[in-house]
């Protein structure tokens, strides 16, 4: 990276896109809207790798001790031999799934990709406020998914200890958690890096009017996730650190006196604590669930208002609501850890303030709902996901009430309940905004919009085939079945009654791997035979839309004066239902 | 293109952008530092056993060191006092100092890591050279990297002080900020770990 002091004024603005080469343009660019696409691309990679570990050990479930069929010997006889996989490879999948889809895909997708691209549109700024730094954020990102891929290719393969990477397990595991620690780094230093860029983007480069309540609902959504990013990430860092030091200089942070293992007992100074672990990653794991939901929140709410026709209700309460989540979500963590020991006032408390979070969400919940009302829907690709959100996030959240009482999550705690109720909120919920997210702006960032019908298939196909994989989980998880099982239950007697339920989660598992080739078809058939879009497609008002498409460098022909709120739709006497935010 | 604000504030917030930057990023510092002091607090409380640190630390090179970083704070704000002056030589006899400071600050906790190497006493020892080691060592990372920056700042980075003085400002205010918060961070680290 060349050094930005020397010459703060530099003629960037005679820099023509040809004079830059294809390097500067493309690859090594500071231009949000490139950073923010290569973040897209990268972490749709990410999330379709994630996804197939994830549809690979399906086959171990609801086929266990199986040959995996066609690729089974592609994983080597170390992972897999005869095609069979061992329970330390299947493992090593189940910690990387977790980690890639929530560290290397949604969050990268939802604040790096969207947050980057979108944010400095709609708040009328020509880029975001630091321009190299988000290029630096962009490629420490990659750096860590780097580091977090090679670590399957070392002996002993990747880390293999939960995406929790609870102690002391994690401390006595194979190099691969080494490198986890140290991918984990780079991630958290891109998020740092991105966050405080979008915060001061907000904040300091607002266009001419356009008060802190005349944001859309998207950006204040970016605002709080970025917030949360900021400060909930370096206690992270810094268990990752303490965590460094046990594996590498032989430290007992995490390591209690007299542990034995497979008979041997450790040589180390002990008195450390595995709570401690547990404390510091849930401070930021807790938060990082909300990393994960508010900006498809915020993406819903713009979707649905443009889809109405109508301004969303209650913004101001959705506002005030996200804010207040975003604060508390500090506050909850432990309620991930109600079986670990930590005592029942403790558990009090947590239990009390995870009852209480719960209230901001419905807030927000009901206000998108209550949008719908009265409006003349439009159904289209970007609206059916951002519909399917409200009650796919609805199930995750209300699913989420017993696991947040201390003594309903007695039964429920480890068992596939959990793994229901988190993915009914991030993949049903998160992800299909995200979904809806590329439907709706692909035609400002290509120029060209993606095909409906193919757009149709792929939401009705994901639509009915992941409830298939996730309802059945509440049934397995009610009956006691244990998350963390290499042959999903089948030695267990409690579990032989819900057995059957492997095979249909597995089935509709690959089902919904199929039916993501219409979107991957679509997302690169659309590039070049797209139907051409206009600047505004969907008749939108916020300012991303009065940029020429695809926006050139600097973003706006002209800068951008505000002077009404986000969603002014159908407003009486107006000559259009549409009026945009910069139009007087 | 030109970012807005990058030299100037901005009326309704008051601030340029990178001084608010620097702000978030000492939140996020304050965090990284409060999870490690609440480690130590935490796996103190549970301890059988917890040496006191004057007991087995250098206390008189410690409080040395304290005051080295004091001064290398000072000198660090004349730096910037000596912009506002627009007396560029005098900025520069301090912020060298600055960085002067620092190293002699590094040399000295090289001596006391040294001193404890010889006698065996390394972070596997026991949780207290464990945390005694990892904080100081981090906080001695943070050194380092302010060294960098205001190496750059004096040498080639103080070009920008003849093409554009009043965001040169900003940037030793900005460097200034980030290097109180490392002095900041001994400060605290000093009686926790040496004293208590």
């Amino acid at each position: 990276m060349e050094h930005v002091a020397t010459a703060p004024h530099t003629d960037h603005a005679h820099l023509h896109e040809e004079e830059l080469g294809f390097l500067r343009n493309y690859i090594f660019s500071v231009d949000h809207k490139v950073i923010g696409i290569q973040y897209g691309i990268t972490s749709l990679l990410f999330l379709l790798f994630g996804f197939s570990l994830m549809m690979v050990m399906r086959w171990q479930l609801a086929y266990p001790g199986q040959p995996i069929p066609y690729i089974g010997e592609w994983f080597g006889e170390m992972n897999a031999p005869g095609g069979i996989m061992l329970p330390e490879f299947y493992n090593q999948l189940g910690a990387m799934h977790g980690t890639i889809m929530v560290f290397l895909g949604v969050v990268p997708l939802a604040v790096g990709a969207f947050g980057n691209y979108l944010v400095p549109l709609m708040v009328g700024a020509p880029d975001m406020a630091f321009p190299k730094l988000n290029a630096t954020s962009y490629w420490s990102y990659f750096v860590g998914g780097v580091v977090m891929l090679a670590s399957f290719f070392i002996p002993g393969g990747a880390a293999n200890s939960g995406w929790t990477s609870y102690a002391p397990l994690s401390v006595i595991a194979t190099a691969g958690q080494t490198y986890w620690l140290i991918g984990m780094v780079f991630l958290i230093t891109s998020s740092l890096l991105g966050s405080m860029n979008i915060i001061v983007t907000i904040i300091q480069l607002r266009a001419k009017g356009l008060t802190f309540m005349r944001l859309p609902f998207f950006v204040w959504a970016q605002l709080v996730t970025s917030f949360l990013l900021l400060l909930a990430f370096p206690p992270l860092e810094a268990a990752g650190i303490l965590q460094l030091m046990d594996r590498l200089a032989g430290t007992s942070f995490f390591m209690p006196s007299g542990l034995i293992v497979s008979g041997v007992p450790m040589e180390n100074s002990g008195g450390g604590s595995v709570l401690l672990w547990q404390h510091l990653f849930w401070f930021l794991a807790h938060p990082e669930v909300y990393v994960l939901i508010l900006p498809a929140m915020g993406i819903v709410a713009e979707i649905i208002a443009n889809n109405t026709r109508k301004p969303l209700w209650g913004y101001r309460s959705l506002v005030y609501a996200t804010v207040f989540l975003g604060f508390m979500s500090f506050i909850v963590w432990a309620h991930h850890m109600f079986l670990t020991g930590m005592g029942t006032t403790i558990s009090t408390f947590f239990q009390t303030t995870t009852m209480i979070i719960s209230i901001p969400s419905v807030i927000i919940l009901t206000a998108l709902i209550i949008s719908l009302w009265g409006g003349s829907i439009r159904f289209s690709v970007p609206m059916l996901f951002a519909l399917a959100f409200l009650p796919m996030f609805g199930i995750g959240g209300l699913t989420g009430l017993p696991l947040g009482l201390a003594p309903t999550d007695i039964h429920l705690h480890d068992t596939y309940y959990v793994i229901g109720h988190f993915h009914y909120v991030v993949a049903p919920g998160t992800l299909f905004a995200l979904f809806a997210g590329i439907y709706f702006w692909y035609p400002k960032v290509v120029g060209r919009s993606m095909n409906s019908t193919l757009g149709k298939i792929h939401f009705w196909g994901s639509f009915v085939s992941i409830n298939f994989i996730f309802m059945p989980m509440f049934i397995q998880g009610l009956a006691g079945v244990s998350r963390r099982l290499y042959d999903g239950g089948a030695q267990y007697t409690h579990a032989q009654g819900v057995l059957y339920l492997n095979e249909v989660m597995s089935v509709a598992a690959w089902t919904l791997g199929l039916f993501q080739i219409p979107f991957i078809f679509n997302f690169f058939w659309s590039i070049w035979k797209g139907k051409k879009a206009a600047d505004n497609p969907w008749e939108s008002t916020t300012l991303e839309w009065q940029t020429p498409t695809p926006p050139g460098h600097g973003n706006f022909l002209k800068e951008p004066v505000v002077v009404r709120g986000p969603y002014e739709y159908s407003l009486p006497g107006a000559s259009k239902d549409f009026s945009p935010q910069s139009e007087s | 293109m030109q970012i807005p604000y990058n030299a100037v504030e901005r009326p309704d917030t008051g601030l340029y952008n990178a001084k608010l930057g620097i702000w978030l990023f000492l939140a996020s510092e304050v965090m990284l530092f409060g999870a490690l002091f609440s480690s130590l607090v935490l796996l103190r409380v549970n301890a059988t056993t917890w040496p006191h640190g004057w007991e087995i630390l250098n206390v008189p090179l410690a409080t040395v060191n304290t005051i080295v970083l004091i001064s290398s704070s000072v000198t660090m704000v004349m730096s910037w006092a000596s912009l506002l002056e627009k007396n560029f030589a005098k900025f520069r006899r301090y912020l060298g100092g600055t960085i002067l400071f620092a190293f002699v600050f590094l040399v000295i906790k090289a001596f006391e890591y040294g001193a404890k190497f010889e006698h065996g006493l390394l972070p596997s020892t026991s949780n207290f050279f464990a945390t005694y080691f990892t904080m100081t060592g981090l906080h001695g990372l943070h050194v380092i990297g302010g060294i960098i920056v205001n190496i750059y700042l004096w040498g080639p980075g103080s070009k920008m002080w003849t093409t554009d003085p009043a965001r040169f400002i900003n940037r030793i205010e900005v460097a200034g900020l980030y290097w109180h918060f490392v002095d900041l961070v001994w400060i605290f680290l000093f009686p926790i770990l040496y004293l208590l």
